[in-house]
């Protein structure tokens, strides 16, 4: 018997007005997964992963969400499997936390229905559960980038999701609390999530992740676990650039990118 | 003072504010009342043992009532609409005739008068092209492929400016005599020639318009995150917007069909209604809906007792509604950094 995978992406090809994006794009994660995307700018991640929540129609093959296909779930639906954090949010009215929070109830929420004490509570848990509780009154237009990130985590967890789906989750942090929202996503796939994010930082992959992929020029250049993926080779492969790997005493590896000794003709 | 007791204190106010202004709203006027006859008389249709005189009866429930109820009514309706427009169009400075709701009424009215010049046909015709003003708007943004909220914007815009520039082709041809003031000073606002019938006639629109409202404000704040954050937390973002934008429009067209063209109210109440308490929808939408009735009233009051001569309610609703507006603008609000 066949068992079906959490989340599977079979032969996925997308383009933008006429122009292919990528192509054929096939990859399965399971439950506990966490992958990172890795790929230069403007490559195609940010598209991919709004592929993967339905927010863009691919054009050709199947996305499965424990079996199902994501074009025939409604929005609703796939709002209950899958949880996202855009890459950038343009700041709206100044809403308190917790209002922001608890519209990760609106998938068990009818149109009409307004939230009630037990998605209150399922809040206020989600707040409790990254220690952010103390903000909870605070507008959330107010809050640092990294607390920020934590109030949309706080929502995404409201929606009680299988799977999480974070556009470049690192990238308005400082360099500690990059860390630290990583460790996040380390615990939260040890509770069960899966994970799916983008990232800038090929390091990342090493910190958290189970699984890798590379994406450039429509397609995945490679695909594995991160000691077989993030090497030398496909970094420059990726970016065009040399790459060390260097190995920590706790055998946790870092990428350094080597200076291309550019000369402009100033 | 603590938030909580303050927020009950807002609130508090919200709900009685209206009821007050209602009562003394009564007093006002050439003939006068004293406020134990008006509660009296608004008594006795439930009491018949109080003893009212005739004359006094006929003045509060035919003459007052009907411009009250009526001041009530449209400035809920503007405010409430405005409220909603702001949150789910993400911009604090559109109001209730974003999408053209305004300028298609006004042509509507103007057509009306210039070919019957009954009061009836004025007030359905207004209602009518008020709703087609908006479906205009909307269906000219769904031909875009790029259907986003700039674009309907954009063609409320387009619309609202075809609309006047027919408003002043009817004003062209209108005989100067008649037709023209008349023209004028529908589109200037009034609540004086409110009947109990007019308001009859548009309680099935506003009663479904301010429904809807009500029932979908909390999640007005999802659409206020921006469509694909809507999406990905399980709405539609642009069926829910259309069922919203079809409550605002019932809501206005309706209000606008009786009252003519009153400005200001859509855009500066629900920022009042914000300051006091807070974006959330949930209670934004209620607070809105108190304050703009209140705030209508009180004006309309204004126009009747305080000055001799009946000012057109548009004008002074205008000449207080601009000062407000600068006072908030200076002191920095904070959404419009």
């Amino acid at each position: 018997m066949v068992v079906d995978k959490l989340f599977d992406v079979r032969n996925v090809s997308f383009s933008y007005d006429g122009e292919e994006i990528f192509s054929d794009i096939s990859f399965s994660i399971d439950k506990g997964d966490v992958l990172c995307i890795l790929g230069p700018n403007g490559t195609g991640k940010t598209t991919l992963i709004k592929c993967l929540n339905g927010l863009h129609d691919i054009d050709s093959g199947e996305i499965l969400i424990n079996g199902k296909n994501i074009k025939k779930l409604s929005f609703k639906e796939i709002s209950k499997y899958v949880g996202y954090i855009p890459q950038s949010h343009v700041p709206s009215f100044p809403f308190k936390v917790m209002d922001v929070v608890i519209m990760g109830r609106a998938p068990y929420l009818n149109l009409g229905e307004s939230p009630k004490e037990n998605d209150k509570e399922i809040a206020l848990n989600a707040l409790k559960t990254l220690g952010i509780e103390h903000l909870k009154d605070k507008e959330y237009t107010n809050l640092s980038g990294g607390e920020r990130q934590l109030v949309f985590l706080a929502r995404v967890l409201c929606q009680q999701p299988d799977i999480l789906i974070l556009d470049e989750p690192t990238s308005h942090l400082d360099f500690g609390n990059q860390i630290k929202l990583l460790e996040i996503i380390d615990n939260l796939a040890s509770s069960g999530l899966s994970i799916i994010m983008s990232s800038h930082f090929p390091d990342h992959a090493f910190l958290s992740s189970t699984k890798v992929a590379i994406l450039k020029n429509k397609q995945f250049i490679d695909f594995g676990t991160p000691n077989d993926v993030v090497t030398e080779e496909n970094l420059k492969r990726a970016y065009s650039i040399d790459v060390k790997l260097i190995e920590l005493d706790d055998e946790r590896k870092v990428c350094v990118p080597l200076k291309t000794n550019l000369k402009l003709d100033l | 003072m603590d938030k909580e007791s303050k927020e009950i204190i807002s609130i508090a106010l919200l709900i009685f504010l209206p009821i007050v202004i209602f009562f003394v709203s009564f007093l006002l006027g050439r003939y006068p009342i004293s406020p134990v006859d008006v509660v009296k008389t608004i008594l006795s249709p439930l009491f018949p043992q109080l003893e009212v005189s005739q004359t006094i009866t006929t003045i509060v429930f035919e003459i007052r009532l009907p411009r009250i109820i009526g001041a009530l009514v449209v400035g809920a309706s503007l405010a409430m609409a405005g409220a909603a427009f702001q949150s789910i169009f993400k911009n604090p400075l559109v109001s209730s005739d974003l999408l053209g709701v305004s300028n298609g009424a006004g042509f509507g009215a103007a057509l009306a008068i210039l070919i019957s010049g009954v009061n009836i046909i004025t007030q359905i015709f207004a209602f009518i092209f008020g709703l087609i003003s908006v479906s205009l708007t909307y269906f000219i943004s769904r031909t875009y492929k790029a259907g986003g909220i700039l674009v309907l914007v954009l063609s409320g815009v387009a619309i609202s400016a075809f609309f006047n520039a027919l408003i002043s082709a009817i004003k062209f041809i209108a005989d100067p005599d008649d037709k023209l003031p008349e023209i004028v000073y529908w589109l200037m606002g009034s609540l004086a020639s409110i009947t109990v019938e007019k308001l009859l006639m548009i309680a099935i629109p506003i009663i479904i318009g301010a429904a809807i409202l009500l029932a979908l404000r909390w999640h007005m704040n999802l659409l206020a995150m921006g469509d694909e954050e809507a999406q990905s937390l399980g709405l539609n973002p642009s069926r829910v917007r259309l069922l919203i934008i079809a409550g605002c429009t019932l809501l206005t067209s309706a209000a606008v069909s009786i009252s003519g063209i009153i400005g200001w109210i859509g855009l500066i109440i629900p920022h009042m209604a914000r300051m006091i308490v807070g974006p959330d929808n949930k209670i934004l939408i209620p607070a809105s809906l108190s304050l703009g009735a209140s705030f209508l009233l009180l004006v309309d009051n204004i126009s009747r007792a305080v000055i001799s001569i009946e000012i057109p309610i548009g004008i002074l609703t205008a000449i207080i509604g601009v000062p407000i507006f600068l006072y908030l603008l200076k002191r920095g609000y904070s959404e419009w950094s």
